[in-house]
């Protein structure tokens, strides 16, 4: 007890640990000022895309509005953009319709996801069920470096061979036979397939088709479906499996009934991330789909999705105050929109697979 | 090394050491406390001192009330059962708790008179001053060199020393300087179990601590390498405060001074010298618990 | 009850239709799963076709395709600025994304406390991974390239590939940073090291491998980007040599794509070799990356080893 007056000994810190402390605090406020540049990103997109789309509409930028005392002056109306059948800002007659690009980014998504929903699905099954480890570990990164091509690549492969031979194979394999059956079919339901009809008997497909678009982002986003969804069957607990097999139940039962339904949400997460880089993907569905604002349902007809749209009329810095340059944040601020969305959707769905997990 | 004999006869013993819980009898006749390993010569000073002390983690008491006196150049050991608190007592020493979240801590901890807990006391400057050895080895992927020289550096005392003999110091302390003399430059990582354990010790004695904390250090080791850290620990009283956590009775017996006994729900049942815990213990619950009829 | 059961036991069992079913399931299974790897030996047959068709009916001089610029008479064009400008973004966009996003990660792992701001942090970071590269092209454009005033210059592209790159490298991190064992983090408080001395000293040089290879996996994402860069506003041919950060530039994805657009044939031949010599670069990355995570893995079982 003598020895309490000792007092401490220095645990109380001096001055050269101050030192050290106070570099400790200044990495954390640097460390945090990171961290908050990717919530500053996030900020800016919203301003920036509302403050250049606000100029589309109303003929001055909100900050313009705001800090210079520009006057308001409504240029285009939401009832036109959002009900409006013709796009074409920069026509000489203009219209302002954006449903036709809308619907061209919709068409190739669901067809995109038609493709690599259920191949990506069938392929995550295989590798997690069925698949050797020995062909799951070579196959799974080959599947993957699908998704590691530049989306450039697979314009290129649109450009030079899916349309040319593939689509073009397919329109005239579906004409040739078809004089008589198309007839038999287009008889029952007109409406719907008339252009279809139409447009196969022109037989030619032109430079772009909406089938190539399907078929590229189709095929790039299959290594999404297929890699997150088989993460997702991996991590149902083996229990479950022998549960089932020792009950007598065959490999297709047991990934039908026991596999699928415990990963389910983990699958839709990647359902949801597919069809969102699918909206968002735009150099192979802007070489492979084309640039005329169509609204159509023909697969074989050039559409124009609301990236290529972006892309047909990215000016850089020679277009600023044209009526082209403010379309193009109307247009990104509703494509952003979108895949906010999804975005959040997929973070719902992942925290549930998350928790029945836990 | 110290001496080859004492390094046998400790081998020998550590043949029979499973764990804890083995047969009560081997046990009895095993227990002898080595007293050639006491330094009970006259009094010494109380360096740490608890006081009501009570660790919670969330809603679970770890430690309860628990008062006791460690003396200075003296080896005390901690032992117990499993979850008996022993660990999270040793823990609360130099404020690794406070890296637990739902970690929280009621009473005094004096070391050296001064609460630990007060809200003046920097626990960085804390752990500088009180070493702490775990119980798998954990050497930074670095060389051995710099793994022993890295207390110096963070602490700010490196700068105008010199360096090497530092080093070597530390290592000779830790009884490994002759087996790595010549690969100073190699990972650390390289090293057996055994040997990255002694690194650890040399890079907790390179700062020149009071204390130094041991939480098991030999339970993930063999046995020959296990022995060799207990000859180094009766080696550093010496120079330091060792307050052990073992699992291992014998252990306890052979390189202990004083021995505090927890029990479960983290009470100290009794804290006496490790002879009269071991031969002759106050509380029935111990004598059982030595004797492997209890935990 | 239990005894019609009994009876029935083997009788009920068709088990010809479930081993059918089963066959064909696995068989549509194999099927679906080969689809992948058809279109993709497909695409790199098509790209190695048309590039080697170009380099024999064009005799296209691999030197001087490798160092010319870009030029508006196929004959005379190469693609060697728009190689050195794909370099100059890849050096000038690792910078701006590494330290942002290592930064970032170190603070989620090592500082962040549980609270509000940090859950908004860690849910923001979700959605940026998710947000089309084309939106940061519209950001840039807006906000650097006009509004500041800089022009499309290859540090307006990089600062959009940054932008793209960061929430990437920033996963890659945390996990690598998360990784470090905690008691490697313990050895070094237990020294009297600060939280910073304990991150710079031990978990940094220990996270830096699998960090690394995130950040090229991340360039190599971004290398082959194309949409952000033609939002920025590149130069239809790359008909200069970038002098700086402050050149206008047509990197090698846009170079491609406006190759593919011309009229003349060759112009389409060289865009399928450009096309080669870009995936050459990827693959040169994946390569150093796969080399990084081996050397990493070492590592990792030298200490399990123990």
């Amino acid at each position: 007890m003598s020895t309490e007056t000792q007092s401490g000994s220095g645990i109380s810190g001096d001055d050269s640990l101050e030192a050290a402390h106070e570099k400790n605090r200044r990495v954390r406020r640097v460390l945090f000022g990171c961290a908050a540049v990717t919530v500053v990103t996030t900020v800016a997109i919203f301003l920036v895309l509302f403050d250049n789309a606000a100029s589309y509409f109303f003929g001055a930028r909100i900050s313009e509005v705001l800090f210079d005392g520009d006057s308001i002056a409504r240029t285009v109306t939401f009832t036109e953009f959002f009900t409006g059948t013709r796009w074409a800002p920069d026509h000489a007659t203009p219209a302002h319709g954006v449903l036709p690009i809308v619907w061209g980014t919709l068409a190739i998504t669901i067809g995109a996801g038609l493709v690599s929903i259920p191949i990506g699905t069938a392929t995550a099954l295989y590798l997690s069920e069925y698949a050797s480890s020995d062909t799951r570990n070579r196959l799974k990164p080959i599947l993957e470096i699908l998704a590691g091509i530049p989306t450039i690549v697979y314009g290129y492969f649109a450009v030079s061979f899916l349309t040319p031979v593939l689509v073009d194979g397919i329109a005239t394999f579906l004409v040739n036979p078809a004089g008589r059956g198309l007839d038999s079919v287009s008889h029952h339901a007109p409406g719907l397939l008339e252009p279809l009809a139409s447009g196969m008997m022109g037989a030619s497909v032109g430079r772009y088709s909406m089938l190539a678009g399907i078929l590229v982002v189709g095929t790039m986003t299959i290594p999404m479906v297929s890699s997150i969804s088989e993460d997702a069957m991996q991590a149902v607990p083996d229990d479950l499996r022998n549960g089932a097999y020792a009950l007598g139940a065959t490999k297709y039962q047991v990934s039908t009934r026991i596999v699928l339904p415990a990963a389910v949400s983990g699958i839709f997460a990647s359902y949801i991330l597919a069809l969102s880089r699918a909206i968002g993907e735009t150099m192979a569905v802007t070489m492979a789909a084309g640039f005329n604002a169509n609204l159509t349902v023909n697969p074989f007809d050039e559409i124009m999705t609301m990236t290529a749209y972006l892309v047909s009329m990215a000016r850089g810095t020679s277009a600023v105050g044209t009526v082209q340059y403010q379309s193009l944040f109307a247009v990104g601020l509703l494509l952003f929109l979108m895949t906010l969305t999804m975005n959040l959707l997929n973070d719902r769905l992942k925290q549930r697979f998350q928790e029945e997990y836990r | 090394m110290s001496s080859n004999t004492s390094n046998e006869q400790v081998t020998d013993e550590s043949v029979n050491e499973t764990d804890g819980t083995s047969d009560g009898a081997i046990i009895e006749t095993d227990i002898s406390v080595d007293r050639g390993s006491s330094h009970t010569t006259g009094h010494t000073e109380t360096i740490v001192r608890a006081e009501g002390l009570d660790v919670y983690y969330g809603d679970d008491q770890a430690l309860d009330n628990v008062t006791i006196e460690i003396p200075e150049h003296r080896v005390t050991a901690m032992i117990g059962p499993s979850g008996c608190g022993k660990s999270t007592f040793l823990r609360s020493i130099n404020r690794m708790n406070d890296r637990i979240p739902a970690a929280r801590v009621d009473g005094g901890l004096h070391f050296r008179g001064k609460n630990v807990y007060d809200d003046d006391v920097d626990p960085v400057a804390l752990r500088r001053t009180i070493g702490q050895v775990f119980q798998s080895p954990n050497p930074f992927p670095k060389s051995i060199y710099d793994n022993v020289a890295y207390g110096l550096r963070v602490q700010g005392k490196a700068d105008g020393m010199d360096l090497d003999a530092a080093v070597e110091r530390a290592l000779r302390g830790a009884a490994l300087w002759d087996e790595v003399k010549d690969q100073l430059n190699e990972s650390g990582l390289d090293l057996s179990g055994g040997q990255q354990q002694r690194l650890c010790i040399a890079r907790a004695i390179a700062t020149d601590p009071e204390v130094i904390l041991m939480d098991e250090p030999t339970s993930a080791l063999d046995p020959v390498a296990a022995s060799k850290i207990e000859d180094l620990i009766n080696e550093l009283v010496d120079e330091y405060t060792v307050i052990i956590v073992t699992h291992n009775m014998q252990q306890a017996a052979r390189i202990s001074d004083k021995t505090a006994v927890f029990l479960t729900g983290g009470e100290l049942v009794e804290f006496d010298d490790t002879a009269t815990i071991f031969e002759d213990p106050d509380d029935d619950r111990v004598e059982n618990y030595i004797t492997g009829k209890f935990g | 009850m239990s005894t019609k059961r009994e009876t029935d036991f083997l009788a009920d069992v068709d088990l010809g239709r479930e081993k059918l079913l089963n066959r064909l399931f696995y068989g549509t299974l194999v099927v679906a799963s080969l689809f992948g790897l058809a279109m993709l030996v497909l695409l790199l047959t098509d790209v190695l076709w048309e590039a080697s068709q170009a380099l024999t009916n064009f005799d296209i001089d691999i030197g001087n395709f490798l160092t010319a610029t870009s030029s508006s008479r196929a004959e005379q064009a190469g693609f060697g600025a728009s190689i050195i400008a794909s370099v100059w973004l890849m050096v000038l966009t690792a910078v701006l994304a590494f330290f942002i996003a290592v930064g970032c990660a170190i603070y989620l792992v090592e500082y962040a406390p549980e609270n509000r701001v940090t859950r908004l942090i860690e849910a923001n970071l979700a959605n940026l991974a998710g947000v089309p590269s084309i939106v940061y092209g519209l950001l840039v454009l807006a906000l650097i390239v006009n509004d500041a005033g800089l022009g499309s210059v290859i540090l307006a592209g990089a600062i959009a590939l940054a932008l793209l790159i960061v929430p990437i490298i920033i996963v890659a991190s945390i996990e690598s940073i998360r990784a470090v064992p905690s008691s490697v983090r313990d050895g070094s408080y237990a020294m009297g090291a600060t939280k910073w001395q304990t991150i710079r000293q031990v978990v940094l040089p220990q996270a830096m491998p699998g960090i690394l290879t995130g950040t090229i996996l991340a360039l190599a994402r971004a290398v082959g980007e194309t949409a952000p860069l033609i939002m920025v506003g590149t130069m239809l041919h790359a008909t200069r040599y970038p002098d700086g950060p402050f050149a206008s530039f047509s990197a090698m994805p846009t170079q491609i794509y406006n190759w593919t657009y011309q009229a003349d044939r060759m112009f389409n031949g060289l865009a399928a070799v450009g096309i080669v010599v870009l995936l050459l670069f990827l693959v040169a990355m994946y390569a150093l990356a796969g080399y990084l995570r081996k050397r990493y893995e070492t590592d990792g079982s030298s200490i399990s080893n123990v």
